[in-house]
Order: C-alpha cells, then sequence, then structure tokens
C-alpha cells in the first residue's frame, strides 16, 4: 500500500535534497510532483489543492533556522500536513458498554461480511470479550450463508432470521445475546447505495430504535474521486462514528484515507490488510504517514532535533556563523547540543540513505567529546574567543589543565578552524549539502 | 464530422440513438446523477466564464479529475484542448464544450472501428470468463448476463468457479435457481479447475449455447491467485478449442486510478476482451475506463446501471457520452 506514493515523493525530495533553501522557484516542481503523487493516489481534488497550498506557504514562511537543511524542513511540513489531514491520533472503538452494538454499512462489495468476521476476531483477542454476528443483509444471495461460514470457522455465533425485517432481526438478537452473555453485537448489513433512498431508510429505522454505539462505514481503499460523495451520504443520514479501510493489502494507493478525515472529521478506524480473518489492522495514522513517507525515520530524527536544540542558541550560533566571527564557546556548545541527542550512531541511522553511504556503521565515542568539552573548558575566555592567540606555551598549559595531550590540543584546534571554513562556505551559498 | 456534431444531429432531429423509449429512459435513468453532476458543473463553468482563460482550464481540470479520468488521460486530454483552442482561435467557453465532448470521444475511439458485440463461438458452447478484484459485482453481473442470454432463447450454464470466498458457490447457484439456468458446483475450497472440467465437459455432451464462468475476487498484486487464474484460463482453453471467447474483467465505477493497475494486470495473464462497469446508478462516474481505453486498449462491453436484472446493458459509447452530455447540446 501506499508504495507507489512514497516512490513519488522520494523523487520529489531528492530534488529539493540539492537546494540550500526553499524559494518560489525551486519549490514550484516539488510541488507538482506532489500534486500529481495526490491526483494519482485517488485522494480528494479540494484536499489537494488546500494541502499543497498549505505546504508550499509553510515551506516558504520557514526561515532557514534549526540547523535544518531544507529539505528535512519540507519533509517535516509534509508529515504535519498529512498527520493533520489524517487526525493525529488513534481513535478506538467504544468498549465500556455491555452490550456494545457495532453496525457495518457501505456500499455494495466493500467488504462488510468479510470485515464483520475479522472485527469480531479482533475484539474477542484484543479485549477478550464475546461477539455476536447479527445477519441484516436480507438482500444479496447467499450473504447470510457467508456471515454463517465466517461464524463458524472463527467459532463466533450468529445471529439470523432469513429474510425477516432487519428492526425485529436486531431486537431479537439482542435478546439472545443477553441470554448468552454476551457483549459485542456486530450487524452486517446489506451493501446499498448511498443515494438509494428505501434502503437509506432502513438503515435509519435501525439507528433510531438501537442507537448502536458505532457505526462504521465499510469503504473500498480503491475508491476514486466518489469517495467524498460516499462517505457525506452515509454521514449525513447516520452520523457515523468512523470508517474502516478495506483492501488495503492491494496496490491501490488508498488516497481515499486523506480524503475521509480530512473532509468529513470521521476518523479511520481499521484497515483491512488481508484475505484472512486476522487481517484488520487499527488505523494508526503515525505509521500511516511513515509509510506514505517511507524515508527511514528522518521525522524521529527531526522531532529529536527539534526537542533539543535550543532555538535561540541556534540562532545565535547562525548568525555568528554569517558573520564570520564563530568561536570555540560556540563550538562547545554545538558539542554540548548534540550531546543531548543521545547515541550519534542511533541518529545516523535515521537519516535515509545512512546505510547506503555506509553511515550505519560509523563508530562515534561519546567519550571523544567529553575530551573535547575538557579540553576547551581548560582554556581562558580569551582564548576560547580568540583561539589565535593560542601558541605553544599556552597549549601545554591547556594540555595540563585538561589531562590531554598536546597533540589532542593542535587537533581540536585544526578541527575548529577547518568547520569554521565549512560554515563560511555554507553561509556563502557554495556549500552543497551532501544528501 | 466531429462526433458532438453528429450527436447534435440525432437530438435535435430526435433520431434516437437508442432502440426503443424504454431504453432512453433506462440510460437516462441510470445516469442521472452522473450526469446531473458532471454536465450542470460544465454547463456553470460556460456560464461563468466569458472567455476561457487559466482559471477556467484549471476548473476544467477539476471536473475531469473529480469523474476520475485517469490523472495521465487528463494532463494530456487538457494540454490537447489548449492547443486546440489556441489554434482553432477560440475564447468562447460555449464554443469550447463541443471541443470538450470531441476530445473526451476521441480518446475512447482512437480511430479504431470499436468491436462492442460478444463473440460468439459457432460450434459449440460459448465460454464467458469473468474476472476482477474482490467486491466489484462479478457473481451479480453474471446472474443479468444469463438473464439476457436465457431471454434471446439460448441454453445457459452457470458455473461456480469462486470455491474462496464463503458463500460464493451459494449465492451463484441462488441465482442460477431463480433465472432457471443450471449451475455446476463444486465444494468450497476446491481447485477452480476442477469445476472448470466438470462443467465444460457437462457443457459440450448437452450442447449449452453459453457457459458463464464466476471466479474468486482477487487484488492483481497477489501472484498466487493470479499464477491459478492463470490455470483456469488454460484449463479451459484445453477443453474447448477457442475458450474463453470472451474474458470480461469487472471494474466498479468507484473505482478510481487503481482501475488502470486493474486493467494492466489482468490482461498481462489473461486475454480481456472487455470490461463490464458495474454500480453505475450511484454517483460515481466510471471515468477510469477512459484512461483503461487510453492506456491499455480494452473497451468497454457491458455496463450495469441498477440492481434489476434487466439493468445490465451493451455498452454503447454514442449512448454513454449521450448520457452524460445530453444536456450541454
Amino acid at each position: 500500500m501506499f508504495e507507489n506514493l512514497s516512490d513519488r515523493l522520494d523523487n520529489v525530495m531528492h530534488k529539493i535534497k540539492g537546494y540550500g533553501i526553499i524559494t518560489e522557484d525551486n519549490i514550484s516542481d516539488v510541488m507538482r510532483e506532489v500534486r500529481l503523487a495526490l491526483l494519482e493516489a485517488d485522494v480528494n481534488y479540494q484536499v489537494v489543492k488546500e494541502f499543497t497550498n498549505n505546504v508550499k506557504e509553510k515551506a516558504l514562511g520557514e526561515e532557514v533556522r534549526k540547523s535544518l537543511k531544507p529539505s528535512e524542513m519540507f519533509l517535516k511540513i509534509l508529515k504535519d500536513e498529512l498527520l493533520s489531514l489524517l487526525g493525529e491520533d488513534k481513535v478506538e472503538i467504544v468498549t465500556n458498554k455491555k452490550p456494545t452494538i457495532l453496525m457495518l454499512v457501505g456500499l455494495q462489495g466493500s467488504g462488510k461480511t468479510t470485515t464483520i468476521g475479522k472485527l469480531g476476531n479482533l475484539i474477542r483477542k484484543k479485549y477478550n470479550k464475546k461477539p455476536l454476528f447479527v445477519a441484516c443483509d436480507i438482500y444479496r444471495p447467499a450473504a447470510i450463508e457467508q456471515l454463517k461460514t465466517i461464524g463458524k470457522s472463527l467459532n463466533i455465533p450468529v445471529y439470523e432470521e432469513g429474510n425477516n425485517n432487519p428492526n425485529d432481526i436486531v431486537r431479537n438478537a439482542l435478546n439472545y445475546a443477553k441470554e448468552n452473555n454476551l457483549d459485542y453485537i456486530l450487524i452486517d448489513t446489506a451493501g446499498r447505495l448511498h443515494v438509494d433512498k428505501s434502503l437509506m431508510d432502513e438503515l435509519v429505522c435501525l439507528n433510531d430504535e438501537f442507537k448502536p454505539d458505532e457505526i462504521l462505514l465499510v469503504l473500498d481503499s480503491m475508491i476514486g474521486q466518489d469517495a467524498i460523495n460516499v462517505i457525506n451520504g452515509f454521514n449525513d443520514k447516520l452520523a457515523l462514528t468512523g470508517t474502516i479501510l478495506t483492501k488495503m493489502d492491494g496496490d491501490t494507493k488508498g488516497g481515499v484515507a486523506l480524503t475521509a478525515r480530512h473532509l468529513t472529521n470521521v476518523p479511520i478506524k481499521f484497515i483491512g490488510t488481508s484475505e484472512k480473518l486476522d487481517g484488520l489492522e487499527e488505523f494508526d495514522p503515525n505509521r500511516m504517514v511513515n509509510r506514505i513517507l517511507g524515508m527511514g525515520d528522518i521525522l524521529g530524527l527531526v522531532e529529536k532535533v527539534e526537542s533539543v536544540i535550543d532555538e535561540q542558541e541556534a540562532e545565535n550560533t547562525y548568525k555568528k556563523m554569517k558573520k564570520g566571527n564563530f568561536d570555540l564557546e560556540d563550538f562547545l556548545a554545538q558539542f554540548k547540543q548534540i550531546k543531548k541527542l543521545g547515541s550519534l550512531e542511533g541518529l545516523l541511522k535515521m537519516i535515509p540513505g545512512a546505510k547506503k553511504m555506509g553511515l550505519n556503521k560509523v563508530n562515534i565515542d561519546p567519550k571523544d567529546i567529553a575530551r573535547i568539552e575538557a579540553i576547551i573548558l581548560s582554556m581562558t575566555p580569551e582564548e576560547r574567543k580568540k583561539p589565535e592567540i593560542i601558541k605553544a606555551s599556552r597549549k601545554i598549559r591547556i594540555a595540563k589543565g585538561s589531562g590531554r595531550s598536546v597533540q589532542e590540543v593542535n587537533k581540536l584546534l585544526t578541527q575548529f578552524e577547518e568547520s569554521k571554513k565549512m560554515m563560511k562556505m555554507f553561509s556563502n551559498g557554495s556549500f552543497k549539502l551532501p544528501f | 464530422m466531429g462526433f458532438f456534431d453528429k450527436l447534435k444531429r440525432i437530438v435535435n432531429k430526435d433520431k434516437d440513438v437508442f432502440e426503443n423509449k424504454d431504453e432512453k429512459e433506462l440510460y437516462n435513468k441510470g445516469f442521472e446523477k452522473t450526469r446531473r453532476e458532471l454536465s450542470d458543473k460544465l454547463n456553470n463553468l460556460s456560464k461563468k466564464y466569458k472567455k476561457i482563460n487559466q482559471d477556467y482550464f484549471e476548473e476544467l481540470e477539476e471536473i475531469l479529475i473529480m469523474a476520475d479520468i485517469g490523472v495521465n488521460t487528463v494532463m494530456g486530454f487538457m494540454e490537447r484542448l489548449v492547443d486546440r483552442a489556441k489554434k482553432e482561435k477560440i475564447s468562447d467557453p460555449e464554443m469550447l464544450k463541443e471541443l470538450i465532448v470531441d476530445e473526451l470521444f476521441i480518446i475512447y475511439v482512437n480511430d479504431e472501428i470499436l468491436v462492442d458485440k460478444v463473440k460468439y463461438n459457432e460450434n459449440g458452447p460459448t465460454v464467458i470468463l469473468f474476472v476482477g478484484v474482490n467486491g466489484v459485482g462479478k457473481t451479480t453481473t453474471i446472474a443479468k448476463m444469463a438473464k439476457r442470454e436465457k431471454d434471446s432463447g439460448k441454453k445457459v450454464m452457470l458455473v461456480a468457479g469462486d470455491t474462496f470466498r464463503a458463500g460464493a458457490i451459494e449465492q451463484l447457484t441462488m441465482w442460477g435457481d431463480k433465472i432457471g439456468v443450471k449451475t455446476i458446483s463444486t465444494k468450497e475450497n476446491a481447485d477452480p479447475s476442477s469445476v472448470m472440467y466438470k462443467a465444460l465437459e457437462e457443457a459440450k455432451k448437452d450442447n449449452y449455447d453459453v457457459v458463464l464462468i464466476d471466479t474468486a475476487g482477487r487484488l492483481q498484486n497477489k501472484v498466487n491467485l493470479m499464477n491459478e487464474l492463470d490455470k483456469v484460463n488454460r484449463v479451459i482453453g484445453k477443453l474447448i478449442e477457442g475458450a474463453p471467447h470472451e474474458t470480461l474483467l469487472v471494474i466498479d465505477a468507484t473505482t478510481g486510478q487503481n482501475g488502470i493497475s486493474q486493467a494492466k494486470q489482468f490482461k498481462e495473464i489473461t486475454n480481456i476482451t472487455g470490461i463490464a462497469l458495474t454500480k453505475l446508478d450511484g454517483t460515481a462516474k466510471g471515468g477510469i475506463v477512459l484512461a483503461i481505453k487510453e492506456e491499455v486498449n480494452i473497451p468497454v462491453k457491458f455496463i450495469g446501471l441498477g440492481e434489476k436484472m434487466e439493468d445490465l446493458r451493451v455498452f454503447d459509447i454514442e449512448k454513454y457520452i449521450y448520457g452524460l452530455f445530453s444536456e450541454l447540446l
């Protein structure tokens, strides 16, 4: 699922990776790719429009700070916007009532009956509760047979009364559940078009009498732009509590996931991921976004960097860098910030393409940072501001004070000069980022 | 003469493309919601803009994308339309409407003579295989087709080749009983090839005219299931020469861009001769068939316009475009 979308975004990111800064010019290509990728994924046209506008606006408005590369910044913005489309949180089904009534509704062929089976299986496993399937698809030939076969293979009871009126069936099913001490009532309804008035009225009747705790719309993830009409059609009549996206194990890009929550505010609760009866997963927006982006855990990295880097300090460093008066104090401050990030190896692994570059095998000794810290702290404030005054006698004193060798002090000073040079290139714009 | 002119002439002279009033009514009704949305939108667009400009084209693009016409197809279409408008110096949106209908028709027809008739086998049973992803309406379409063929005086057999989905065999058998045609089946979870053997031997022996074969729904990226279909296809060909004579890919009209992938991958395994587009009586436009025609070159042969047995119709591009655009003319 979503593979093609992430490929496409991958190409987009290659384009933006080369840029030092996001401008109106270089982002227009990228936005075009994002737009086509989303449209090809069947995301609603209006949502795509809004999404690309938001992303663009935010990307351009974002100042270069926090030592983040523009491509990382762009990814972060994409992620935030995708997340806000999908709804930030996992939304679980109601579980605190007995009996809990769940009703599944949807178009013909969306996968309601199979999903009922999977849902019953999940409820029993996860909550250790006893479900009952209620067969209310009184129209499709053999729909009841299908549910009974599924019930039998899961050893979950099925309540049916043939072609009787659905309200009567559910009423009797509730009694049956009470007598048999069952916790969950899962109602399978007939597939119907959202514009079929008489069949929609039938659902409204069920809703009026039994007030289900959950009314879940089962949606085929291969659905195109009609998705919004379908969701609205059912939601207007029934006040849906959630949707379930089926057939996500196909090669559909499943853009409906981005449409559903954003345009209707109905949360996605589950996704169907195989033909087997355990192929139902709880929907997790974060995981879905990472899957869409599929770019290592760069977002985890960005979040981590954001949470520990002191913005003000980074800003000051950046300004100094630009003016070229970056000194050993700043050098030390940077090391301290890096230290706050924890294991550097772990961080490197989060970088996309790290494996390709061999970065996953890099060993960084945290003691190195402690040594650098010790050396710098053994300097006088003047020395830290003007490292060029550090000559032989000062070097010996610093080495003694920090317990390191003169060679190590020399090495540090060389390193500092190197990074100062690099920073100058960076602020001149002549420095190309490695990825 | 462009298609539009022809259509306009038909509408104005009231010389129907339809066989009778009932058929016209069915098309009108079946497409009502689809049409209302699509042609209303196009009409409003023409009213909104006095002259065509960038915004006009952007809104037009939106309308077409919303109809699920493939993204690539729409992008190509827009380029050609902008070009043609420039070349023919058209700035009035009213005039452009004609070009739009014409260009859409060109995508579909693509200079070919369209064969939309079912190819019948003259020396024995005609075998029609139905394939598609899960839940598109294969079994229901077969039932409707069986009714059509039976009503035209043919001896029809149904074959329950979906041995996987719970209740699928019962579903087809119930339809067979209702329509009054024989259904051949085996046990659930049996190898579908075995039921093919049983059915086709009987079809030859008892001189059936038409054999309609149901298969399990399968997502086109599932290698094992597609291999199974390959085997079924080969077994059928060994039992009756030239069979299957038609292989229809059933596609749900609500399907989005994934329809292209379905068409491509099913075509690799079987010789898809046409599409049966189902569930057109909802609000979905089924525009993806335009992209499928353009990119994979498979024509639509049947459309499902309602839940009744009679609601499966032979697809006719003129009637389809008439259904979509009659109010524009």
